[in-house]
């Protein structure tokens, strides 16, 4: 609960410390103010029909795969086992070091290095980042680079498995 | 499908005000700082090039978010798709910052060799996602 304050209260502090930041500069260089708040609203007009097709997403994808269902399957052997690492790791939420304890722990019950690495690999694709990223890069690069990225979290599992070996 | 719509709305809710900050951030930014800036640090050359924004995207840390907003400033600012694409790669995927916490919790050799290979993995999957870009 206080960890979880702690990210509200750092993002809230960012985004007050930004507005005030522009409310300083309209005295200070009116003009760069406008001209920085036009570019703004620029960017803010054509991200939001994406931030409301990237919630219906995220409705759909909650709805039908839950985090639980996902680690329900890390027992199983072979090809699940890499599906759900790549599953779980685009489903998990908050900051990377959150997840280092639960991974530690999942160690323990036979999940080994290169599906850790599978799994904080898969971390990077985040649907409620998709705004942004669409936005500034359009949907056939993010698709794109989405689907090579999965490829290549589980060929680093693989490369990481044959570097670390180990006794489970 | 209540709960699916609640946690959907939260999630988004909570990435909002960091998406506003770091865009009022960027405007700012974008403003202030000429073009030139960001180029200066690439020379036109592709592997080197792309090297620079894995090293650059390695030691940079934070939310994904500010990767995409910051690589799609610097690609409007004429650098290239493939050194672009190795900063975002890089950024979500090699953590130089958290290092000694993975090393701790996860083991320093598990650690190190994810690290360096997710830095190798970032250029790879750079010029594999310009190529196939390119060919659809």
């Amino acid at each position: 609960m206080t960890l979880r304050l702690k990210q509200i209260s750092g993002t809230w502090f960012f985004f007050i410390f930004m507005a005030m930041l522009y409310f300083l500069l309209f005295f200070i260089n009116p003009s760069l103010c406008i001209s920085s708040l036009i570019f703004f609203r620029q960017i803010l007009i054509k991200i939001i029909p994406i931030f409301v097709f990237v919630w219906f997403l995220m409705v759909i994808a909650n709805y039908f795969i839950t985090p639980k269902f996902v680690f329900k399957y890390f027992d199983k052997n072979g090809v699940n086992k890499w599906l759900f690492a790549v599953i779980g790791g685009i489903l998990s939420e908050g900051p990377i070091y959150m997840w280092y304890p639960l991974l530690a722990d999942l160690r323990k019950k036979g999940f080994n290095y290169g599906f850790v690495a599978c799994f904080l690999y898969n971390r990077a694709i985040k649907l409620p980042v998709l705004p942004a990223a669409i936005y500034y890069f359009g949907w056939k690069y993010i698709l794109i680079l989405a689907l090579i990225m999965i490829i290549a979290s589980i060929s680093q599992g693989v490369i990481i498995n044959k570097l670390i070996k180990e006794k489970l | 499908m209540k709960e699916a719509i609640i946690k959907a709305t939260k999630s988004l809710v909570k990435v909002l005000l960091l998406i506003l900050g770091t865009i009022l951030f960027v405007s700012l930014l974008t403003t202030v700082v000429p073009e030139s800036f960001y180029t200066r640090f690439f020379n036109k050359n592709i592997i080197f090039d792309s090297f620079i924004g894995g090293i650059i995207g390695s030691i940079s840390a934070g939310t994904p978010i500010i990767s995409y907003i910051l690589g799609g400033e610097m690609l409007k600012q004429g650098i290239s798709l493939i050194a672009v694409t190795a900063f975002l790669v890089a950024w979500v995927t090699v953590g130089f910052i958290q290092l000694p916490a993975e090393s701790i919790i996860l083991g320093k050799k598990f650690a190190i060799w994810r690290n360096l290979s997710a830095f190798v993995l970032s250029i790879i999957v750079a010029f594999a996602t310009v190529l196939i870009l390119n060919l659809v």
